[in-house]
Formats: structure tokens, C-alpha cells, sequence
């Protein structure tokens, strides 16, 4: 049984799995378990949720952590290449399940390639890993409960949060309120937020519409569409959502619709040995990830029956993850911010006037380069297919810039494969940071 | 507290952060320069948009914000 990704989805998928009997390797590219929402770090106080699903996954024997990246896969032959700190290693597998998550999606402004202009679970990813931010003046924008969840910890963290910009007008989010009392734990949970945020303002219908700086974020400008006005700040953290992390279930050939990857209620993809749980397969929040990390899990295992304990909670789950994308969806407004000067393909500098020349993914990718860099089309990628619609075309390894070496261990004899195996899970077996990092390199 | 090399300077930094957080924390905000030279710093932290790439102990395209600092690092921006 492999797992890639052990965020909340993977974790729960792996812990049902052994749980089940089975024996368990699982994938990440952390230096620690939890994925994005429950990432760890120096000092962090995990929730309770995160200690559990965390202490349940440390603590059993069946399950093997692995630190690396996943840069090919062979659907045919059943296996993966893992890219480790050193060398690299094929994995192969009877079931997998994908449990990738999702990233942020950035909708381009002009300034945004400043330094200090970064995500909103960016800047919470950096903070966490130690990124001082104490008295640090901060704006948070972009869309979704995700600002205020993120300037909550950013606030905690003694961070300025001089004000939360949330693009969904005044209109959608009190209809959203209203919906939350459907969902009563829900309802609390933002409440609290809310609560801990009174100190900072909280903009509706709002949004920046350019970040200035020389060499370095020092102001953003925002506008509520009648007016604009300056913040002067340190840090702008800026996303608008997130996006599924697709591109590994594309690369095995997995179905696909505009959410993320097609799953049943049991977590089956569209081939037989592929499990799928998460984010990746459609963005909806904590809850459902968990939920469909125990499905996947238990299906793996052929235990149905527990599975189908957790359909109601996973059809609810869903139920708010739909209103949610439907409160959170972009504004026209914040879909043309760019001007033909602005840069939309990070990796290559390829701008907006550029792009505008040219009418397809494909099209740019050969003409500009857009999309070609080592992100391969990650950040932009999405971002053009909110302003023009565009679809990236197929994927191909490696998925990640890969070095030589490791795209070459397929040709690895199986004595060398079994040895990085074996180092890896020594460095894992405590599976706590210092476990995780590599070993000095060897300099001969 | 492991002390690292940034820019062929000595710095001392808290224990379990990453290469990013650390070349912040020593206040250089140009990790490396884009095709038409615009200065470029971590942006996802999360390991995807690979602005946060570093030269650590000589090898290129180090991913920084996953990277977490040892003792005796050599860390250059580009």
C-alpha cells in the first residue's frame, strides 16, 4: 500500500489502511507529516485532530514514512520514482492512493513578483518554519475563510494585520453566514475567528490592485471598485483559493473534471488500483479531506462496511464545500488586474501582452515559453485558466525538476534500491524532524 | 542553534527552520534573479513555484522552503 501526501487525507488513509492490516509506505514532501493545514514546525502546538490522526500514524508499526517527491510513475509496471534528499528509489505498488492535496491559486497583479508578496498559506507555511514576523506589518487579501484562519495565526504570532481584503462582496458572504447555520460547528468555528480577528479590519468586497516596492514589498494599493487606498506593509499575503494537485493521477492516466480528480463515494478512481482522498479531489476543507482519507483507507482494505459509515459525513462535508466555492468565486475585477507589462509566467518572465498574442496553453508554451519553467506551469497554469480559460495540456516527467540521477534509477541495481530504502527509513524511523533530514553529503 | 553560511557569511539561526525562513531571517530578500533580473523571494511555501531555489553546499535548485537548516551549511543566493 503507498500513499503519497500525508496531510490530513494521507494520514487518515494510512492510519485505516494498517489499521486494517495492511502495511503501509507513505510519501511526502515535508520535512514533516500534516501537509499544509497541520504543518508542524519548530514549537508548533498542534490541534487536537492533528495530535491524534499524528500520534496514531508515529505509532504504528505498519506504517513507514518516506521523505521525497514523487517525479515519475509507470501506471503499467505499478510504480513510482521518489526523489529523496540523496538518490532516489522506485516504489511499487498494489493500491495506491493519491492524496496530493491542493496549492493556492494566484490571480496576477501588477507587483506581485515583488519580494514580501507571497500566499496566504504561504506566508503561514513560512511563519510556521520559522519565518520571524513579529511586528511585521502584513495585509492578507485574495478569497476565502483561509485569509481570516491565516491573519488569525499571523495575529497570534504578533504579526500587524493591518487589514483582511476579501474579494466576495458584502451580499454573498452574509447569505454564506446564513447557510452556516446549518452547519453548527461550523458556525462556531467562525465565530471564534471572527472574534479573535475584532482588532483587524475585515474588508468585504475589496481587493489590491497593485504591489510597489523598491526591490522589496513596501506598499500595496486596494480598492473596494469606487475607491483605492494605500497600506504600507512588510508582507502581502495573496491567494484566492486553492487548486487541486493534479498532476501525478493526470500522469497515471486518471479521469479528471473541472474539481480535480473523479472519485467515487468509496474513493476509486477511474483505474482499479488507484484510490484518490483529499483536496486533490475536489477542494473542500479539512473535514472532507478526513473523511475521505478513512474511505480510501477502508476501502483499500476491502472494509466496506466502514466505509459506507462515513458517507453521510462525507455528503455533508461536501454539501458545505459547494457553498463555499460558491460564496469564495473570483469577481470579474480581480480576473483583469494585470496590465500587458505584468508578469504571468514567474518561471520564464513571459508578461500579459505577450500571452495576449497567442490563444491557447499549447500555443503560449511554444511561443513564449510560458509555462515551461520549473514550476512547469503551477503558478501560472491556473491563473490563466481563470482569466482565459485555458487548458493545460497533458502531463509528462518529470513532475518536478528532477536531477539526472534520479531519473535513471529505474536502472538501479536493486542492491543499491534496497540500501537507500533502508538508510531512508533509518533517518525516518523516529519520524520527527531531526529524523527527516538528510545526512551530511559525501563529499567524495 | 546551528550556525550556517549565507553569502559566505556566518549566521546563527534557531534550531528546525528552514533554508528560507533562515535567509530571511538574515534579512536578504533576493533569493535569486528572474530572466529580465526582477529579485525574486519564496512565494508558495510549499514547494511549487521554486522561487525559493537556493545553492546549498554547491548543489543548484534547492528548494529552500523545505529544506530544514544543518550545521554547517553553505547557503547561496543567485
Amino acid at each position: 500500500m503507498l500513499i503519497i501526501g500525508a496531510g490530513p487525507a494521507g494520514l487518515a488513509a494510512a492510519v485505516r489502511c494498517a489499521e486494517g492490516g495492511r502495511s503501509v509506505s507513505i510519501v511526502d514532501d515535508n520535512p514533516d507529516i500534516g501537509g499544509q493545514i497541520w504543518r508542524g514546525g519548530p514549537g508548533i502546538a498542534k490541534t487536537r485532530d492533528a495530535s491524534e490522526w499524528c500520534t496514531k500514524l508515529r505509532s504504528n508499526n505498519r506504517i513507514s514514512i518516506l521523505n521525497g517527491r514523487v517525479i515519475s510513475a509507470d501506471r503499467a509496471l505499478q510504480r513510482v520514482t521518489v526523489e529523496l534528499a540523496e538518490g532516489a528509489l522506485v516504489i511499487a505498488w498494489s493500491t495506491l492512493i493519491l492524496a496530493t492535496g491542493a496549492r493556492e491559486l494566484f490571480l496576477p497583479f501588477p507587483g506581485w513578483t515583488l519580494p514580501g508578496v507571497v500566499g496566504v498559506g504561504g506566508l503561514q507555511a513560512l511563519v510556521k518554519s520559522g519565518l520571524p514576523i513579529a511586528n511585521k506589518r502584513v495585509v492578507v487579501a485574495g478569497s476565502g475563510p483561509l485569509l481570516l484562519a491565516v491573519a488569525s495565526y499571523l495575529s497570534k504570532q504578533d504579526a500587524v494585520v493591518l487589514t483582511i481584503a476579501e474579494q466576495a462582496p458584502w451580499p454573498r458572504l452574509v447569505r454564506f453566514g446564513a447557510m452556516l447555520l446549518r452547519f453548527p460547528s461550523k458556525l462556531w468555528q467562525s465565530i471564534r475567528l471572527r472574534v479573535s480577528l475584532l482588532h483587524v479590519r475585515y474588508r468585504p468586497g475589496c481587493w489590491i490592485t497593485r504591489a510597489e516596492g523598491d526591490a522589496r514589498l513596501q506598499r500595496v494599493h486596494v480598492t473596494n471598485g469606487r475607491t483605492t487606498w494605500v497600506e504600507e506593509c512588510d508582507y502581502a499575503a495573496v491567494a484566492f483559493g486553492l487548486w487541486p494537485n493534479a498532476e501525478l493521477a493526470s500522469l497515471l492516466g486518471c479521469k479528471l473534471d473541472e474539481s480535480g480528480v473523479v472519485v467515487d463515494s468509496y474513493g476509486r478512481t477511474s483505474l482499479p488500483d488507484i484510490l484518490c482522498a483529499g483536496e486533490v479531489t475536489g477542494v473542500g476543507g479539512l473535514d472532507l479531506s478526513l473523511a475521505e482519507g478513512e474511505v480510501a483507507g477502508f476501502t483499500a482494505c476491502g472494509d466496506l462496511t466502514a466505509a459506507d459509515r462515513l458517507l453521510q459525513r462525507r455528503k455533508r462535508a461536501l454539501a458545505f464545500a459547494r457553498h463555499l466555492q460558491h460564496a469564495f468565486r473570483s469577481r470579474p475585477e480581480v480576473k483583469g488586474l494585470s496590465d500587458p507589462n505584468t508578469v504571468i509566467c514567474r518561471c520564464e518572465d513571459v508578461t500579459l501582452g505577450r500571452l495576449r498574442e497567442v490563444s491557447s496553453w499549447r500555443a503560449a508554451k511554444l511561443h513564449t515559453r510560458c509555462g515551461m519553467g520549473p514550476c512547469q506551469g503551477r503558478i501560472c497554469g491556473p491563473a490563466l485558466n481563470v482569466l482565459f480559460g485555458w487548458q493545460a495540456s497533458s502531463v509528462r516527467p518529470p513532475l518536478f525538476p528532477a536531477r539526472i540521477g534520479s531519473l535513471l534509477a529505474e536502472g538501479a541495481p536493486r542492491e543499491r534500491q534496497w540500501q537507500l530504502y533502508e538508510d531512508a527509513m533509518e533517518r525516518g524511523d523516529s519520524c520527527n524532524n531531526d529524523a527527516l533530514q538528510r545526512r551530511p553529503l559525501d563529499r567524495s | 542553534m546551528p550556525s550556517v553560511c549565507i553569502n559566505g557569511i556566518p549566521v546563527t539561526v534557531p534550531d528546525g527552520i528552514t533554508v528560507a525562513s533562515a535567509v530571511m531571517l538574515a534579512g536578504e530578500f533576493a533569493f535569486r534573479h528572474s530572466i529580465s533580473g526582477e529579485p525574486r523571494a519564496p512565494f508558495c511555501g510549499m514547494g511549487i513555484c521554486f522561487e525559493c531555489r537556493l545553492v546549498i553546499d554547491g548543489l543548484a535548485h534547492a528548494r529552500s522552503c523545505q529544506i530544514v537548516v544543518r550545521e554547517g551549511m553553505d547557503i547561496r543566493t543567485t
